[in-house]
């Protein structure tokens, strides 16, 4: 086992002991299970008026209905979970002094940020991968298009670990859990806000280049069932500066 | 084996060590003594690269803690001053964990996982949660921890802090069989434990070294008078000051418990058969005679305290000190 596996093995070890996961956990999938049954309401009592109107069968689409809407606004949902998940990382080693042995041990500074953040990271896609049960189920009772989903579950996958990063960055800046939460949620929600001064720009240079800078419109563009190289450039660059980051950081703790 | 070479650390304006050099041979065990906020930590947080310095070289090992800090960590055990463990994880757990992350596997990790255990007598806490054992246990599994790799330099901060005097003991014992294979740098405040358990003391006091020596040669070398202490029976007013009228004796003081005094003569004067004579002579009733050599407790109060009060004359601090001591 090399010494980024045994962070990894640690860390994961260190979540399920915890309440942590099981909290996050089932609040993340409480949510997008309620946001699923919302959505299946809605796009029922919307068949029914059709029907009414056009007095047959109406043919709804799942994918326009249920899907976008329930990925678009799982967006905000993890912009509140995520940095929960991530705030213990750094800063409860810190808060309990094991920092300076990691810091002692036989590692290298971006072996531990990987090995943290792979932890956390595959803790999200387990918790991902468990929220398909939603559209297996629906399968039985409706005909829909899965590729959309697919992408919508990449740009799940691709915001998550984004999030994770911020998370990730922000509990290295500080010892304080709670900080560490509140800092990585304010630059998730600053981030998000940059897509309405895009916005405001309208369509300029300045406009498109700020707008770029927000997760948005990337990852709508996913939930939409676009896979476009430009977006994965965006979440890949960011989720690097991220670590980049967080590697600096950590490495200037010993400065101070 | 460790060679430390002028090292200077500032955090902005404050100097936290200045100028400090010393080197520790290959299975000698040195004491790092000095009031806290002396530079204690910090030296050593330089040497197990944790920080680096603000000038100066450290070496371990012959790897620069600088340039080669990876070496440098491999070859160090390191037990800083708050146990570094992990609540959530079990002793083994811990264990384990540490060892993967210095690289060690298989077969391996397991005969040295036991070793480290039945070394520091943690068998029957072996599958208990860290977060649930008791201050002394935790330091053991921390002690444990630096341990586990078998290195060849071991940098102690305050090892047996938070250990009931029994498993103090047993850790001084453990050190001191360390000695000849291991070198060791320990810190510690109480003072015993250096005389205990290291052939050498380092005596550290607002970031520089004021003092190196062994323990016996730091006492011979700072004591600038004979103590004897005594204690009679009866002492009517006037005994203090016939002992002061023996040739030779500088000073008297009584003691806190009536009927002892402490007794200065000059340096090389042995006057104790004289005391006696005189005590014997004028029927006190002599109880008790002894000489006291100066503790490691009284050169550290001395060097560390001249620094910080220069008008107070060290003697004085010291006889008192001696006098506590010998009533308590």
């Amino acid at each position: 086992m090399t010494p980024v596996q045994a962070v990894i093995a640690k860390e994961l070890r260190g979540y399920f002991v915890s309440p942590i996961v099981y909290v996050v956990g089932s609040v993340f999938l409480l949510i997008f299970g309620l946001l699923s049954y919302l959505y299946v309401g809605f796009a029922g009592a919307q068949a029914i008026q059709l029907m009414q109107m056009q007095g047959g069968l109406a043919q709804i689409n799942l994918n326009d209905l249920v899907f976008r809407n329930l990925f678009s606004s799982m967006r905000i949902v993890l912009v509140i979970i995520l940095p929960i998940l991530t705030m213990r990382l750094f800063a409860e080693e810190r808060k309990l002094r094991t920092f300076e042995f990691l810091m002692t041990s036989p590692i290298r500074i971006n072996e531990i940020v990987v090995g943290k953040f792979v932890s956390v990271f595959l803790i999200y896609l387990g918790l991902v991968a468990l929220t398909i049960l939603v559209p297996t189920v629906l399968m039985l009772f409706s005909d829909f298009d899965w590729n959309p989903i697919w992408t919508g579950y990449l740009g799940m996958v691709l915001l998550g670990a984004l999030f994770l990063s911020v998370g990730l960055f922000a509990s290295a800046l500080t010892e304080n859990q709670i900080v560490a939460a509140f800092v990585s949620f304010g630059m998730l929600l600053t981030i998000w806000l940059i897509a309405g001064l895009g916005s405001l720009f309208g369509d300029t240079t300045a406009g498109r280049i700020i707008s770029y800078v927000s997760y948005m419109e990337h990852y709508e563009r996913l939930v939409r069932g676009l896979i476009d190289t430009s977006d994965l450039i965006y979440f890949g660059s960011g989720l690097a500066l991220m670590l980049f980051l967080t590697h600096r950081v950590v490495e200037s703790t010993r400065w101070k | 084996m460790i060679d430390v070479q002028n090292i200077t650390k500032r955090y902005g304006h404050h100097t936290a060590i200045d100028g400090v050099t010393f080197s520790v041979a290959k299975g000698e065990v040195l004491a790092f003594l000095g009031p806290n906020g002396a530079g204690k930590t910090t030296t050593m947080r330089i040497l197990t690269c944790f920080m680096p310095a603000t000038e100066g070289t450290a070496r371990v090992a012959g790897f620069d803690c600088t340039d080669q800090p990876l070496e440098v960590k491999r070859q160090i055990g390191y037990l800083p001053e708050t146990p570094p463990v992990y609540q959530e994880l079990t002793v083994a757990e811990y264990l384990t964990f540490v060892g993967r992350l210095r690289g060690i596997s298989g077969q391996k990790l397991s005969s040295a996982l036991d070793h480290s255990i039945g070394r520091l007598e943690l068998g029957s806490v072996r599958h208990r949660l860290i977060g649930n054992l008791s201050r002394g246990y935790r330091q053991r599994v921390g002690l444990a921890q630096a341990l586990l790799h078998d290195p060849s330099v071991l940098i102690l901060d305050e090892p047996t802090v938070g250990l009931d005097p029994k498993q103090i003991i047993e850790i001084r014992e453990l050190i001191k069989s360390l000695a000849g294979s291991h070198s060791v740098i320990l810190s510690t405040h109480i003072l015993p434990e250096a005389t205990a358990v290291c052939q050498r003391v380092v005596i550290i006091n607002k970031g520089r070294i004021v003092a190196e020596d062994t323990p016996a040669q730091l006492s011979a070398r700072l004591r600038q008078s004979e103590k004897v202490s005594i204690t009679l029976k009866t002492c009517p007013a006037d005994c203090e000051m016939k002992l002061r009228a023996i040739p030779g004796i500088l000073n008297v003081f009584p003691g806190q418990a009536g009927g002892s005094f402490l007794i200065e003569c000059e340096l090389g004067h042995d006057l104790r058969d004289e005391i006696a004579r005189v005590a014997v002579f004028n029927q006190w009733g002599l109880l008790e005679l002894r000489t006291l050599s100066m503790t490691l407790e009284d050169v550290f109060l001395q060097l560390t305290r001249h620094e910080d009060h220069l008008s107070e004359p060290a003697e004085t601090g010291l006889s008192m000190t001696s006098a506590e001591r010998t009533d308590a």
